[in-house]
């Protein structure tokens, strides 16, 4: 049975738990000179695979209470905003899609998709062309650029610990429940009844059907594109772009292969003829 | 077995047995360049990608992946072109150009291999799709093709070699010649085809004027028509280098033939606008669209009239469709993977002056590489 998570974006603080359980987990480093993991200017990077983005965002009646927790209405005049904003936060990894757009581009099986819903990376088959960074419908992918031997790197989902059973470390660790670890099939008919009961949710479950549905899904009650996620994603899953197109490939080359073997013997046939008939002439002429 | 160094006015011979090379001014430029950028691509196998280029997480392809790679096997495509037309249609008069194109495409592919070598991260996995077959990907079918048909140009070319030296093996060669042919002729054409569909799930990021479902079958159809004129630029560089005058009747028909599949490839490209309700992007005042109209109308619209105009019995206006027309070619690859794909990365890229250096002196050493072939094997002039 496949396995996802369920983020509720209504419920997060910002407190970066998660980032900090991921870097432990995984045993990268803290990066702030040129990549945040949390705040405003948080991105993924090579050594973050997961980050909390900081938006502020209007205030409107949806972004009051919605959900359950009050902890997410933080306003933000505690800051420096005004009083018609507040604070929302995203967290970012790996969406780890059903059919993923970095598994079909690799020439070389460094991604692979398992059966539980992580898709992690094998280094030793990876050849580092990068092209599962332009793949990836959602930029997840990222590169050790400063490094003589480098690697792709990107959120496995802890494949192992999700092997097992157990939740990702981030989700482990997160104290207000922003992210529930379980069965795809469950969370997504959770998460479907969660927004049609409480209309102070937008009314879309990202993830659902971005690139043909991925394992990670989230729900929110500020509206997606004000939050940094991208909208332009295909609905249909990035592989069945090239899917048909090398399918037929040894169907075409085959058939031209046999196409020119026989245009090979035509045309040489042809030109024996002609050779022949001149001969012919010539001899005719001779006698 | 002498070894000669003999110096004239204007350049140096170094010869030795039945080997020689002439070295002049710019012959000594080029092999400086050479020199330079070998010593660029061991500082960058050391310190790693960010050393020497302005590639990074936005901008994950750039000038190497669109210079060696894609604009590099387009180029080097006339090979297989010419090979279909003399080798398996049996076209005579066309037989002297065949080895000339052939040499291009092989020294083409082998400078694609040697950029992308040193522009992949983990260069000493490079033989991993060989083994891990990732078969759902278009790169996967590129690299198959691309190894495979270097391995072929090269037994294509041992004909030449064999000539001159290890002559016993020469008739094996010449029987088994059409087998190479034919294989030499599928694999390209799959794989430059597969070059574009490597852009296929790019949909709505790279731009739509280059995006397209049969985005493959464009990149099969340039990879063609750029053969005959990039012919036209080689004959401009060994009638410089060595006074050789490729006959105009031999440009002029192939020059033709890919004037037709230009024409073709120009109304499938407005055809495609059109079905998709795009049209309205050639009036659009951006630089994808300025980008894309130069490319069309100068490595494209206008090489089709000079091909079927009087202009064409002239060898300096069929230099300047060879000319164009090449520089077309280039243009279009480097908008797939730069200009188109600008938009979406968000922040501009420039490559640094190291990524220009490395390029221009692998281009240097293939040239090198190629007058040394010329000077020394039956190249320019076989019937």
């Amino acid at each position: 049975m496949a396995k996802g998570v369920l983020v509720n974006l209504t419920k997060c603080i910002g407190c970066g738990s998660c980032t900090v359980a991921c870097k432990m987990y995984n045993g990268n480093q803290w990066i702030n000179d040129r990549a945040a993991t949390d705040g405003e200017r948080a991105e993924l990077a090579d050594e973050n695979w997961t980050v909390i983005q900081k938006f502020r965002v209007p205030r409107t009646p949806n972004t009051e209470n919605a959900g359950n927790s009050e902890n997410a209405t933080k306003k933000s005049d505690e800051s420096n905003g005004t009083d018609q904003e507040i604070w929302r936060f995203v967290k970012r990894q790996c969406m780890h899609c059903k059919e993923p757009g970095c598994v079909s581009s690799c020439f070389a099986k460094a991604f692979q998709k398992t059966e539980a819903g992580p898709v992690v990376y094998y280094p030793d088959n990876c050849v580092g062309c990068r092209y599962c960074m332009l793949a990836c419908p959602f930029k997840v992918p990222k590169f050790e650029w400063n490094k003589t031997i480098p690697v792709i790197t990107k959120c496995v989902m802890c494949g192992n610990r999700v092997a097992n059973g157990l939740p990702p470390a981030c989700v482990s660790v997160c104290p207000t429940n922003v992210m529930k670890f379980g069965d795809y099939d469950e969370l997504l008919a959770e998460a479907k009844e969660m927004i049609r009961q409480d209309a102070r949710f937008v009314q879309h479950i990202y993830g659902e059907e971005e690139a043909g549905g991925t394992s990670w899904i989230y729900i929110s009650d500020t509206p997606f594109e004000q939050l940094g996620f991208k909208m332009n994603v295909p609905k249909k899953p990035i592989p069945s772009y090239t899917s048909s197109y090398m399918h037929s490939t040894p169907v075409v080359g085959a058939v031209w292969g046999l196409i020119l073997t026989g245009l090979y013997f035509f045309t040489k046939r042809k030109e024996q003829v002609k050779a022949a008939e001149k001969n012919d002439s010539i001899e005719t002429e001779n006698s | 077995m002498d070894f000669n160094i003999e110096f004239n006015k204007w350049f140096i011979r170094i010869s030795y047995d039945h080997w020689s090379f002439r070295i002049t001014p710019i012959r000594a430029f080029l092999i400086l360049l050479s020199v330079v950028t070998a010593f660029l691509m061991l500082y960058r196998f050391a310190f790693g990608l960010q050393s020497v280029s302005n590639l990074n997480d936005h901008w994950p392809w750039g000038l190497w992946k669109g210079w060696a790679v894609f604009a590099g096997a387009a180029m080097a495509g006339g090979g297989y072109g010419t090979t279909f037309l003399v080798h398996i249609l049996h076209i005579k008069q066309l037989k002297p150009i065949v080895r000339r194109t052939l040499l291009i495409s092989l020294l083409g592919y082998t400078f694609l291999l040697v950029g992308l070598f040193i522009e992949i991260g983990r260069w000493f996995n490079f033989w991993r799709p060989f083994v891990s077959w990732g078969h759902e990907s278009a790169l996967f079918e590129v690299f198959w093709c691309v190894s495979l048909y270097t391995i072929i140009q090269v037994l294509e070319l041992c004909e030449v070699v064999t000539e001159k030296v290890f002559r016993g093996f020469h008739w094996i060669l010449v029987r088994y010649f059409p087998i190479l042919a034919i294989i030499g002729v599928m694999l390209p054409t799959l794989h430059q085809s597969s070059l574009g569909a490597i852009y296929l799930m790019m949909d709505g990021r790279l731009h739509p004027l280059w995006w397209s479902p049969i985005i493959f079958l464009f990149f099969l159809l340039s990879s063609l028509f750029v053969g005959p004129a990039m012919l036209v630029m080689e004959s401009v560089l060994v009638g410089y280098a060595f006074g050789h005058k490729t006959p105009i009747s031999i440009l002029k028909t192939l020059a033709r033939i890919g004037g037709g599949i230009m024409i073709f490839y120009l109304v499938l490209k407005i055809g495609d606008l059109a079905i998709h309700n795009e049209l309205g992007l050639l009036l659009e005042c951006s630089f994808e669209n300025a980008a894309f109209i130069t490319e069309l109308l100068v490595g494209v619209i206008i090489p089709i009239a000079i091909v079927f105009s009087p202009l064409v019995n002239r060898r300096g206006w069929i230099i300047v469709y060879g000319f164009l027309t090449s520089f077309g070619v280039f243009f279009n690859r480097m908008n797939v993977v730069i200009t188109g794909m600008a938009r979406d990365a968000g922040v501009i890229y420039y490559p640094t002056l190291f990524e220009v250096v490395i390029s221009f002196g692998l281009v240097s050493t293939v040239v090198l590489i190629y007058l040394f072939l010329c000077e020394n094997f039956n190249i320019l002039n076989c019937e």
